[in-house]
C-alpha cells in the first residue's frame, strides 16, 4: 500500500503552527516513515503534484491570497485538518475583526502610524500583483469546510502528532486532556 | 441588522437637556426622594426634559442614595428614556407584523420624506425625531405611531404629511389631529356587557369572608388571562395564606405581545370593573395596596383613568373603609417600554423603580412580590372576570366555555382579514369559526397567542381554542396566502424577542440571535438540512432559560418548522452539508478602495 | 434549621432547608458545572450552566433550594450538550482571543471548554465591537471578555448600598457598568477581590500578570470540578 500523502501550508499564521509540528522532535523520522508530503513549506514543494489525503492547515483567511490557497487544499486533499487558534477562530489577526475597519487598519499602518516615515506619495500599496486584503480575517471553516480542528497557539507538537497518527492509521483519536489548550 | 429602536445612541448636537434644577427637585420631593419609584422620577425627567442627561442621573442618584450605574441601570433598560438626545416630537413608528402588512413601509418612508432623516434620528433643527418600536397594541388599526404620549391610527401618507407640518410649526400635539384610538368590539360577551352596576360586585364580595370569595372563584374554575393560565383561586390563596407585613395586588396591564389590545379595550370600555376587580382581590388576599402597571405606549390613558379611580373614591369604593370592611386603594405605575416587564416577576422590579429583569423562582411572587411582601399579580381580564363571577356566582360562570377552559375569553384578533377587533368568545370555539367570523379568505397561517404562541397551518384550523388545546392570551394575528411567512412574519417576531430579551441568561441572550442568523442563513438560499436539525436541538437550551421570555423566544421558528417544514425544505441545498457563505467580492471591495485599486477577482 | 433528603444521582443526602442543591452536590464531592454561580455570593440563575433534571424537570441547580425527597440527576448526555451548547454561544457572542489573555489557564470559561472537549465552536463568531475600560487606577475591565454574568455586580459592594458595578442596556447589548466615582480609591485588595471574582479575564489587575507559568495554572493538567469530583471519591 503506497504511503498516505500530506500537505501542509501556512495562510494568515505565524507559522508557530509549523514550528510545532516540528517540535515531535524525533518522532519526524517515524512521520516520515508514515507519510509522504507533498506541497508543503516543510519539504518545499510549492503546487500540488498530485491529490492529498490530509491537508493541514495553519491560519485563517486575511487576504485573497489565502483564500486561494485554502480552496486549493480543499480542492486537492480528502481530509483537511486546521491546526492553530488563527485557522480555527481567526486568532490574533482577527483582533482587528471587532476593533477597526480595513480601511482604518490600512490607513494606520502606511499613513498615520508614528512609524511611518518614507510614505511621502501617501500610498496604500496598491500593485496588482499583491494579494487583496479583507474586509475582516475569516477562521478558515467560513470559507470552506473543514473536517477536524486542533487547537492551541501553538497546538501541542503532542497533539499534533496523535491526531495525525489515529487519522493516517484510522485509530481513533485519543486526545488527552493535557494538550488540547486554546493558547 | 440594525434596529434603531431607541434613542440612546444618537446625540443631536445643540440639543441640551432641559430639565432644570428646581424642576428636578420638585419631581424628587415628589416622590418623596424614594429609590423604589426611580421609574416615575425617570417618567417625569423624561417628559419635562427629553431626556434625562447625566447631570440629571447624577442629581437623581445623590437624592436617591444611589450610585450614578444604579440609575443608569434602569434607565438604560426601558426603551422610550432617552439619555441622549431629545426631540420636541419624538414619533415611535410600530414595526410589528401586522403594522408591516397594513402599509407601514410607505408610512416610514414617507415620514422620512418629509422630516428629512432616516429613522433612528433626529432632525437637525432638533424637531422631530424618528423612531421604531415594538406592537403598540393597536394591531386593529395600524399602521399607528405614538408622538409624545398621543397615538395616531390607520396613517396614511396624507395623514402623515399633514402631522409633519404641524409638527414643524410646532403645534402642541394635543391639538394635532389624527390622534384617536377606536376600540372595534366586535362582539360584546357577558364579562363586557355592562349589566351591573360599578360596586356592585364589590359589595357582595365583602358580604362574603374571604375564604368563602376565594372557595367561589375556585367553584368557578378561572384561570389566569394573562397567558399561563394558573387558576387565580389557587394563586389569591397562597397570597394569603403567604406570611408579610402587607399584601399587595398588581394588575397587569403590560400587555406587551405583539397583536393584544384586549386590555387596552376593558381599560378604556370598563376601567370601573378591572379596578373593582383589583378591590375584590384585594379584600379576598388582604391587600390595602393596589398597583396597576400600564404599559408606556399607554400613557394616553392616564388622565382619563385617574379620573375614573378619583371618582371610585368619592364614590367610597376606593380609599379607606370600603363598605364598611376594608381599606383599599391603587396608583397607577408606568413601564417605560420593556416586553419583559409583563413577566410579573419583571413586573415588580420595574414597580420597585428596577431594570425589568425577571427573578429567580421560587420564592413565587405570592410568598415574596413587591417589596419582598407576598403578591398576587393577574390580568386585566382576569380581574375583569372576577366582578361579574361574585355578581353572577361561579355556576353561571361554568356555565360558560368548556370543562376545562370555563367562561369566556376576549380575543385581539387582526392581521389580514375584514373586521379586525376585539371579540369576546364563549372558549372551546375552533380556528375555523374565528376566521368565518372576521371574514378572513386564502389564509395560509394563524398566529394563536402572539409571537411566544404558534402558528398553525389550514390542516389544523379545526383544533379548538381553549386551554386544553391551543392555549392562548388572546392575540390572533391572521396571516394571508400572499405572506412570505418566513420573511415578514417568523423573521420579525424573532428579531422582537432578540430586541425584548433582558439579557440575563445566556440562551436567551445569544441563542436568540444565533437562531436569526440561522434563519437568515436559510433565506439568501444558504441552508442545509442541519441546520434544521441545529434549530430544533437548541430547542432544549432555550427550556433552560429562567423565564418564559426565553422559553418562547425560538417558538416562531420552531414552530413553522413543524407546521410549514416545506417552506424550509423549498429554501435549503439538497445533497450537501456545507454551503459557504464567503464572497470574494464582497470581502475585498473596501481594502481595493482605500489602496485605490481594482479588484482582481481572476476566476475565483 | 430543618434537614430534608434529597436524592442526587441516585443516592441519598441529607441537608439543611434553604440550601441550594448545587451547594449541597458540591459539598458531597458532586460537581455540577457553573460559571455565573460562586459560593458564598448570593446566586442569581444566568448562565444556566447548571441546569440538571429536578424531578424530572430542567432547572437551574444554583438557584433552587432542595425540598424534601428532591430527586436530582446532574449529568447525562443532553445535559452535557446542553452545557457545551451555552460554553460554545459564550465564545461566540464575545471576543475571545485566549492566546492573548492573561486569565488563559485560569479561565473558568475556557475550562469549561476544555472539560466538554470543545474542538470548535457550532457557531459562527459574532466579532461584536466592544471596548476596554481602563479608568480606573488598579483594575480594567476588557468588556470583549465579559460574559455578563454578574459575579462582579453581586460581589463588589455591599447590598443594599449604592452599586459599584451595574448592567446597563439589555439583550445582548447588554453590558457591565463600573461607576468610576466610587471605586476611584480602589485598593490592591479590592482590585485583588474584583479580578478573583470574575471568572474570565474581563477584570483584570493592572501592572501585574501572566506570573504564572504555562503548565502550572490552575486547569492546565486537570479539568474544572476535578477538585470536587476527588472529595467526593474520598467519601
Ligand atoms: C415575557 C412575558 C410577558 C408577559 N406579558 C404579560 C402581559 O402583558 N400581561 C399579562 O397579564 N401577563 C403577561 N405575562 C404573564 C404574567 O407573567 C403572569 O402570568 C400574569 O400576569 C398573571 O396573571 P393571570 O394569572 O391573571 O394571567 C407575561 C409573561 C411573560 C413570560
Ligand atoms: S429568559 Fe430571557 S427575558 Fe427571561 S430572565 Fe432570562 S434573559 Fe431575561
Ligand atoms: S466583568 Fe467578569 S464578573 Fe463581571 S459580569 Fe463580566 S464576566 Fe462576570
Amino acid at each position: 500500500m503506497s504511503k498516505p500523502v500530506v500537505a501542509t501550508t501556512s495562510l494568515a499564521g505565524c507559522f508557530g503552527c509549523h514550528m510545532s509540528l516540528l517540535d515531535i522532535d524525533e518522532r519526524i523520522l517515524d512521520l516520515i516513515e508514515l507519510v509522504e508530503f507533498n506541497k508543503s513549506p516543510i519539504d518545499d514543494i510549492k503546487t500540488f503534484t498530485k491529490e492529498c489525503d490530509i491537508g493541514i492547515i495553519e491560519g485563517g483567511c486575511c487576504n485573497s491570497e489565502n483564500v486561494h490557497v485554502l480552496k486549493e487544499f480543499r480542492k486537492h486533499c480528502k481530509t483537511l485538518v486546521v491546526i492553530g487558534e488563527c485557522g480555527r477562530t481567526g486568532g490574533l489577526p482577527a483582533m482587528r475583526n471587532n476593533n477597526a475597519s480595513i480601511t482604518e487598519c490600512l490607513e494606520e499602518a502606511y499613513l498615520n502610524c508614528v512609524s511611518v516615515q518614507a510614505n511621502d506619495e501617501k500610498i496604500i500599496p496598491n500593485d496588482d500583483e499583491l494579494p487583496m486584503i479583507l474586509d475582516r480575517v475569516y477562521p478558515c471553516n467560513e470559507v470552506v469546510k473543514i473536517d477536524y480542528f486542533l487547537p492551541g497557539c501553538a497546538p501541542r507538537a503532542d497533539l499534533i502528532w496523535n491526531a495525525l497518527v489515529a487519522l493516517v492509521t484510522g485509530d481513533e483519536m485519543n486526545l488527552p486532556y493535557e494538550v488540547v489548550k486554546y493558547d | 441588522m440594525d434596529n434603531h429602536k431607541s434613542q440612546k445612541s444618537f446625540v443631536a448636537d445643540g440639543n441640551h437637556c432641559s430639565c432644570d434644577c428646581s424642576s428636578l427637585h420638585t419631581i424628587l420631593a415628589k416622590y418623596d426622594n424614594d429609590s423604589s419609584r426611580l421609574m416615575d422620577i425617570l417618567i417625569a425627567v423624561q417628559e419635562k426634559a427629553g431626556c434625562i442627561q447625566e447631570k440629571a442621573v447624577k442629581e437623581i442618584a445623590k437624592a436617591l442614595n444611589l450610585s450614578k450605574v444604579d440609575v443608569e441601570q434602569t434607565l438604560s433598560f426601558y426603551h422610550f428614556f432617552s439619555d441622549g438626545a431629545k426631540a420636541d416630537y419624538a414619533v415611535y413608528l410600530n414595526d410589528s407584523v401586522v403594522a408591516e402588512m397594513m402599509g407601514r413601509e410607505d408610512i416610514a418612508k414617507t415620514f422620512e420624506e418629509e422630516v428629512g432623516v432616516t429613522f433612528g434620528k433626529i432632525s437637525e433643527d432638533g424637531k422631530i425625531g424618528l423612531f421604531n418600536t415594538s406592537c403598540i397594541g393597536m394591531n386593529d388599526q395600524e399602521p399607528a405611531a405614538i408622538i409624545n404620549q398621543r397615538v395616531f391610527t390607520k396613517l396614511t401618507p396624507e395623514k402623515v404629511r399633514k402631522i409633519v407640518i404641524e409638527m414643524k410649526n410646532g403645534k402642541s400635539i394635543d391639538d394635532i389631529v389624527g390622534s384617536n384610538v377606536e376600540n372595534n368590539i366586535k362582539k360584546q360577551g357577558p364579562i363586557l356587557t355592562k349589566d351591573i352596576e360599578v360596586g356592585e360586585g364589590l359589595k357582595k364580595a365583602v358580604e362574603m369572608k374571604p375564604e368563602t370569595l376565594i372557595e367561589e372563584v375556585r367553584q368557578s374554575n378561572l384561570r389566569g388571562r394573562g397567558g399561563a393560565g394558573f387558576p387565580t383561586a389557587m394563586k389569591w390563596k397562597f397570597c394569603r395564606e403567604a406570611a408579610g407585613d402587607k399584601h399587595f395586588v398588581m394588575c397587569n396591564a403590560d400587555e406587551g405581545e405583539p397583536g393584544t389590545f384586549k386590555d387596552r379595550v376593558i381599560l378604556t370600555e370598563r376601567p370601573e370593573m378591572v379596578f373593582e376587580g383589583m378591590a375584590i382581590a384585594g379584600y379576598a388576599i388582604g391587600a390595602e395596596e393596589g398597583i396597576l402597571y400600564l404599559r408606556y405606549e399607554y400613557k394616553y390613558m392616564q388622565s382619563f383613568l385617574e379620573n375614573v379611580l378619583q371618582e371610585m373614591r368619592s364614590k367610597k369604593l376606593l380609599g379607606e373603609n370600603i363598605f364598611g370592611k376594608f381599606n383599599f386603594d391603587i396608583r397607577i405605575q408606568f413601564g417605560g417600554g420593556a416586553y419583559v416587564c409583563g413577566e410579573e416577576s419583571a413586573l415588580i422590579e420595574s414597580a420597585e423603580g428596577k431594570r425589568g429583569e425577571p427573578r429567580d423562582r421560587p420564592p413565587f411572587p405570592v410568598v415574596k412580590g413587591y417589596m419582598q411582601q407576598p403578591t398576587s399579580v393577574n390580568n386585566v381580564e382576569t380581574l375583569s372576570a372576577v366582578v361579574k363571577i361574585i355578581n353572577k356566582g361561579a355556576k353561571w360562570y361554568r356555565s360558560l366555555g368548556t370543562i376545562d377552559s370555563t367562561g369566556t375569553k376576549l380575543m385581539s384578533i387582526s392581521g389580514d382579514c375584514e373586521k379586525p377587533g376585539v371579540y369576546e368568545m364563549e372558549w372551546g370555539f375552533t380556528v375555523n369559526d374565528i376566521l368565518q367570523m372576521v371574514g378572513a379568505k386564502d389564509v395560509q397561517a394563524v398566529q394563536i397567542g402572539g409571537p411566544s404562541g404558534n402558528c398553525v397551518n389550514p390542516a389544523q384550523f379545526n383544533r379548538k381554542v381553549a386551554y386544553e388545546d391551543l392555549s392562548t392570551g388572546g392575540a390572533i394575528i391572521i396571516i394571508g396566502k400572499e405572506r412570505d411567512l418566513l420573511k415578514d412574519v417568523v423573521l420579525n417576531f424573532t428579531n422582537f424577542f432578540i430586541e425584548e430579551s433582558c439579557g440575563s441568561c445566556v440562551p436567551c441572550r445569544a441563542m436568540t440571535v444565533q437562531y436569526r442568523n440561522r434563519l437568515e442563513k436559510i433565506l439568501r438560499g444558504n441552508g442545509v438540512a442541519k441546520d434544521i436539525e441545529a434549530m430544533l436541538e437548541w430547542e432544549k437550551v432555550m427550556k433552560t432559560n429562567r423565564c418564559g421570555l426565553g422559553h418562547s423566544a425560538a417558538n416562531p421558528i420552531l414552530t413553522t418548522i413543524q407546521n410549514f417544514r416545506e417552506l424550509y425544505d423549498a429554501k435549503l441545498q439538497k445533497d450537501t452539508d456545507y454551503v459557504s457563505e464567503f464572497n470574494l467580492e464582497a470581502a475585498v471591495q473596501e481594502s481595493c478602495k482605500a489602496a485605490g485599486r481594482q479588484p482582481n477577482l481572476g476566476g475565483e | 434549621m430543618s434537614m430534608v433528603i434529597i436524592t442526587i444521582n441516585g443516592k441519598e443526602f441529607s441537608a439543611k432547608t434553604g440550601e441550594m442543591v448545587v451547594d449541597v452536590a458540591r459539598k458531597n464531592g458532586i460537581y455540577i458545572p457553573t460559571l455565573c454561580n460562586m459560593e458564598g455570593v448570593i446566586p442569581q440563575g444566568s448562565c444556566r450552566i447548571c441546569t440538571c433534571l429536578i424531578d424530572g424537570r430542567t432547572m437551574a441547580a444554583c438557584t433552587t433550594p432542595v425540598s424534601h425527597r428532591m430527586n436530582v440527576e446532574t449529568n447525562n448526555a443532553e445535559l452535557e450538550k446542553i452545557r457545551t451548547t451555552i460554553v460554545e454561544l459564550l465564545f461566540a457572542e464575545g471576543n475571545h482571543y485566549c492566546p492573548t489573555c492573561e486569565r488563559s489557564g485560569n479561565c473558568d470559561l475556557q475550562a469549561l471548554a476544555y472539560r466538554f472537549n470543545v474542538l470548535v465552536s457550532q457557531f459562527k463568531q459574532i466579532f461584536p465591537t466592544r471596548n476596554v475600560d481602563a479608568k480606573n487606577p488598579k483594575i480594567l475591565i476588557d468588556h470583549n471578555r465579559c460574559i455578563q454574568c454578574k459575579r462582579c455586580i453581586r460581589r463588589m459592594g455591599g447590598s443594599g448600598k449604592p452599586a459599584w458595578f451595574s448592567f446597563k442596556d439589555r439583550g445582548h447589548k447588554v453590558k457591565v457598568n463600573i461607576d468610576h466615582e466610587l471605586t476611584a480609591d480602589f485598593t490592591d485588595e479590592m482590585a485583588q477581590k474584583a479580578m478573583d471574582t470574575c471568572p474570565v479575564g474581563a477584570i483584570l489587575k493592572k501592572e501585574k500578570g501572566f506570573d504564572v507559568p504555562i503548565g502550572r495554572r490552575k486547569y492546565d493538567t486537570e479539568p474544572i470540578g476535578t477538585e470536587i469530583e476527588k472529595e467526593g471519591a474520598k467519601l
